[in-house]
């Protein structure tokens, strides 16, 4: 593997505390060190960083890959090199497929497939219950055993306590995270996006937020009594991040994530029965999206992750009620969060690369999210004032189901290496 | 007059101006008389094909429609899909797709999903008439009820309306909403609060809790259906009890200051909503709205075709003449 140097660009470690113009040298795959003029190893490909930011890969908590089972909408392969053009060098592939991520030879499957794809790294979560059914615990140790990072029922909610409970106690033996879709489901069900005064006119049957916050009460309750870590998944209310803070201040094992749909968008976007406004959680009201805003500012979420999920276009294409929920999100992710969260002076750049890839990937102990010496070389190259216009039929993935179409953004990856290996860009870097 | 009427669609009253919403109503005078005559037909629409597609089942809405259709001298088809292979929302796109291939001129469509009416309108050239989306609006009952209220009343601006009952569930509660608010009307509803959505107060409506309250500030209730259902779903003890509590009676009339009119956009619980004396009793008006029914129905057609409302008049009366 030829040796790279990524020169004069403006390199930011937040694992470290760099932040400067620095020349990054990769040898074998992994970090050689900073340096600045130091010379080019013999052979090596140089990448001209110069007014670009140079950082560690992005890693995503939490993405759809849909495959197995639905693979007209998504693939692992597809998926890892939407990821790469995305900036990621690592995302968390749930287990709602078919058949589940239940058992070590789904898990095993996936990574396989990952391997094979390429592009950004694929970490399989295993599911919390066989089937995802919310009944029998799935083997955590066979699941962690064949490469899973975490467990979880996303997409169906752990709406057992008693199961929640003995989740959290049994995953500390493997020292993993349950990550909680956190919805009451008797007050969601039938659902189809936010209650307030936009269902009210739409005539479309709400979820309350309160529906996410008796789980997130809930899962906060069960992890002061077990001590395990919960990772609460895309979390959207305000009264989530005041239950989250309280959390953190008394110490527990309670983490959380936030999508940039969530810190962008309001639920008058589902005003004209915009199907790809419909996800869920839903998108809330303004003063949940400043609150989001508010708690990736001062880390009481500690991640931005995408909840990407692909769907095919006939499926989005129907009645707002029959519709699924859920957006791609993978490609537009880092430029969202520059244009709505740095932009607007809410986090600095090395503020957002630690809850895009440091954070993220201390949490779940994943490969990346450093450049320090000796980590394998998983890097993102930016371009923090890239102007663009989202464009879905440019994307990667199989679908385009996003309600970000003709947004104008602001910061765009330009090259993503994994293991020194540049898995997206080269001509523009 | 030299605005356009309505537009391609008739999706809702929200997205209508008080002018237009007035000049329907106008439109409708001239057609009631149509219905009155011993030949009653027309030939403003004729030559013209309309769908009515209802995937939901409906009687009165339905056939309210297929007289307003056929009084116009239009060509009509009726596809129910309610009950058959055509399920739920299973093939909205494809239905839109092959009806635009039969060159149809208007489709008045009834859907259970809110958003159906405008999701077909968006994707055909032909005209098309919302007869109700899930919860969303049902347009024509609502101008019905509007041109009711100002037959009885002589106006519609600054009379207290109050919609009783399940107002979260109902599509004629939220075109109600807008219809009389753009007209000048003061609005409430009334129901238990598992019954009314959140930010109605954002809408504009005063709520209130009790069915004595509201009796005692409004000039017009418009009683809702109950669904049966509701009580199932956990929204309500018993039918019983909701009677008891929010049941319109004689004998809570009795104590309003003055005579109340009384609406209800049909099929009628008696003695659930509404009791069987006020329903038959002099201050209802509930028969009357099924009559204004077609009249609407007419002058949105007919509005919707390209008619001028000017014109009108001489449709409804050309018929006239040779009687």
């Amino acid at each position: 593997m030829k040796p790279v140097v990524v020169r004069g660009g403006r390199v930011i470690d937040p694992g470290t505390g760099h932040d400067g113009v620095a020349d990054l040298v990769i040898v074998d795959g992994k970090i050689a060190g900073l340096g600045r003029g130091d010379g080019t190893p013999d052979g090596a490909e140089v990448i001209d960083a110069k007014g670009l930011v140079v950082a560690p890969g992005l890693v995503d908590l939490h993405v759809h890959l849909r495959e197995p089972g639905q693979e007209h909408q998504e693939t692992v392969a597809t998926g890892a090199h939407a990821a790469a053009a995305g900036g990621f060098t690592a995302v968390c592939a749930m287990p709602n497929t078919d058949p589940v991520t239940d058992n070590q030879a789904a898990v095993g499957f996936i990574v396989k497939q990952a391997a094979a794809a390429r592009a950004a790294r694929v970490y399989p979560y295993g599911a919390v219950s066989l089937g995802q059914r919310g009944e029998q615990l799935a083997e955590f140790g066979e699941l962690v055993g064949a490469g899973a990072v975490a467990v979880s029922d996303d997409g169906h909610p752990v709406a057992s306590g008693h199961l929640m409970r003995t989740a959290l106690e049994y995953a500390q033996t493997f020292g993993i995270p349950v990550a909680d879709h956190c919805e009451e489901p008797t007050l969601a069900k039938g659902g189809v996006m936010h209650e307030g005064v936009v269902s009210a006119r739409l005539g479309l049957k709400g979820i309350p937020a309160a529906a996410e916050e008796i789980m997130v009460a809930r899962d906060v309750i069960l992890a002061r009594l077990t001590g395990g870590h919960v990772h609460l998944c895309h979390m959207s209310t305000r009264g989530s991040v005041e239950l989250i803070r309280r959390a953190k201040d008394e110490g527990l094992r309670v983490t959380a994530e936030a999508c940039p749909h969530h810190f962008t968008l309001t639920h008058e976007a589902c005003g004209a029965y915009d199907t790809n406004a419909k996800m869920n959680p839903p998108l809330r009201e303004p003063e949940d999206v400043e609150a989001v805003c508010a708690a990736l500012a001062d880390g009481t979420i500690d991640a931005i992750a995408t909840d990407h999920a692909p769907h095919h276009y006939d499926a989005k294409e129907r009645e707002f009620d029959d519709a699924p929920f859920g957006i791609i999100g993978l490609e537009t992710a880092l430029g969202l969060a520059i244009t709505e969260l740095v932009e607007r002076k809410l986090l600095t750049l090395p503020q957002l690369i630690e809850r895009m890839s440091t954070v993220p990937a201390r949490l779940f102990g994943l490969t990346g999210g450093t450049i320090a010496k000796g980590a394998p070389a998983d890097v993102v190259v930016f371009d923090p004032s890239a102007r663009w216009v989202v464009d879905p039929a440019e994307s990667f993935s199989k679908s385009r189901n996003t309600p970000f179409a003709g947004r104008h953004l602001v910061g765009r990856a330009v090259r993503t290496l994994v293991g020194g290996r540049t898995v997206f860009g080269g001509s523009r870097a | 007059m030299t605005v356009p009427a309505l537009g391609k669609d008739l999706l809702g009253l929200e997205p209508l101006s008080a002018e237009q919403i007035r000049r329907i109503l106008d439109t409708a005078e001239p057609f009631k008389a149509v219905s009155e005559r011993a030949i009653k037909k027309v030939p403003a629409l004729r030559g013209k094909t309309i769908v009515n597609l209802f995937f939901e089942a409906s009687t009165r809405t339905r056939i309210s429609f297929e007289f307003a259709e056929k009084r116009l001298s239009a060509d009509t088809v009726n596809i129910t899909a309610y009950g058959s292979s055509v399920q739920k929302g299973e093939n909205l796109v494809d239905t839109a797709r092959n009806l635009e291939a039969m060159r149809i001129d208007m489709v008045v469509i009834r859907h259970e999903s809110s958003g159906a009416a405008k999701f077909l309108a968006e994707r055909i050239r032909s005209n098309v008439i919302n007869a109700g989306d899930g919860k969303h609006e049902h347009p024509t009952q609502a101008l019905l009820d509007l041109l009711t209220i100002r037959d009885t009343l002589g106006k519609i601006e600054g009379v207290k309306v109050c919609i009783c009952g399940d107002v979260l569930h109902s599509r004629v509660a939220r075109s109600n909403m807008w219809g009389l608010r753009k007209l000048g009307a003061d609005v409430a509803v009334c129901g238990p609060k598992t019954l009314l959505p959140l930010g109605l107060g954002e809408l504009g409506v005063t709520v209130f809790r009790r069915i004595e309250d509201a009796i005692q500030w409004a000039d017009v209730l418009n009683v809702l259906r109950l669904q049966i259902e509701r009580m199932s779903a956990g929204y309500i003890p018993s039918l019983r009890e909701y009677n008891r509590v929010f049941g319109v009676s004689v004998e809570r009339l009795e104590r309003a200051p003055h005579d109340l009119v009384i609406l209800h956009p049909g099929p009628m619980n008696r003695g659930v909503e509404i009791d069987s004396r006020v329903a038959d009793g002099p201050h209802s008006v509930i028969l009357q709205q099924v009559t204004n029914g077609v009249a609407v129905r007419m002058a949105v057609l007919y509005l919707l075709a390209g008619g001028q409302p000017e014109l009108a008049v001489a449709a409804g009366g050309a018929k006239g003449a040779d009687e």
